[in-house]
């Protein structure tokens, strides 16, 4: 089994940050429910506080580095343009994809969309992690705050799992 | 830390992270849809050309995100700003950008 140095930076952008980002958010979820309910909330210690604020770091670190390897790494490949006259595209996946009616639909929703959409992820979940950072336990009083955490929070995931999607059908 | 009496810190840095965030979104939005419009400005947009344009688009949202985030602060430091006006400002400029970068609206804005 060979795989290209393409193939293996493709991996490493989706399948190691993009996936270890993906399965991240589940305990970011929980922890930031569990230390902001406003009710029974959870009042951890020094070390589990900032045990929190560094996993939410890791996980804006995570999207920061999945979009950027992405748009200049990897997404220089995707839009290659083909020198005059080659007729075979697969090494042109852009123009492979423009190139059929039926899939050209698949760059338009597939990459264009998630080219743009991708960077709201890491934005978000800086935003995650620095209200975390700087409130902590806090949020329980600042319930528009917590709710903008939240909602952060999943909003990142949502682009998270489109992206994967996308990319993965325009493929 | 927090414990069970009143809040310790005032929510204007928060809401300032918030809005600041959105306010990127919504200038992601703009510029992609702009860039897709204007081809002397998807140019101009072309900071690295293995890239294209999507290089200049995010890096301007950025510097936009850092700018208000950093103006944000400044205005709302020591404050506590109405946050259910700022999350509604918030979500409308975050949908607004989503719906600026979604293809199918890209074209029928433009009227293709």
């Amino acid at each position: 089994m060979e795989i290209t140095f393409r193939e293996a930076l493709t991996i490493v952008h989706g399948m190691f940050f993009g996936a270890l980002l993906l399965l991240s958010f589940a305990g970011s979820a929980i922890g930031l429910y569990a230390i902001s309910a406003s009710t029974n909330s959870w009042t951890p210690s020094l070390s589990q506080r900032n045990f929190l604020s560094v996993y939410l770091a890791v996980m804006a670190l995570l999207a920061w580095a999945a979009v950027l390897l992405g748009a200049y790494a990897i997404y220089p490949w995707y839009r290659a343009h083909p020198p005059a006259g080659t007729l075979d595209l697969t090494g042109y996946p852009q123009r492979l994809l423009l190139s059929n009616a039926a899939t050209a639909g698949w760059h338009d929703i597939g990459m264009e969309w998630k080219e743009h959409i991708a960077w709201l992820a890491p934005i978000s979940l800086t935003a995650v992690a620095y209200l975390f950072a700087h409130y902590g336990t806090d949020l329980r009083f600042h319930k528009p705050l917590r709710n903008a955490a939240f909602c952060s929070t999943r909003a990142g995931l949502h682009r998270g799992v489109c992206r994967g999607l996308l990319r993965r059908h325009a493929q | 830390m927090g414990d069970n009496s009143a809040p310790m810190r005032v929510s204007g840095p928060g809401a300032a992270a918030v809005l600041a965030a959105a306010i990127a979104g919504f200038a992601l939005g703009v510029l992609a849809l702009a860039a897709d419009a204007i081809p002397a400005l998807a140019r101009i947009l072309n900071f690295w050309n293995l890239t294209g344009p999507l290089s200049g688009v995010t890096d301007i949202a950025i510097i936009a995100w850092f700018v208000s985030w950093f103006a944000l602060s400044r205005r709302w430091v020591g404050r506590n700003p109405n946050l259910q006006r700022v999350n509604l400002a918030a979500a409308l400029l975050l949908v607004g950008g989503l719906l600026l970068t979604f293809p199918p609206v890209m074209d029928l804005l433009q009227d293709k």
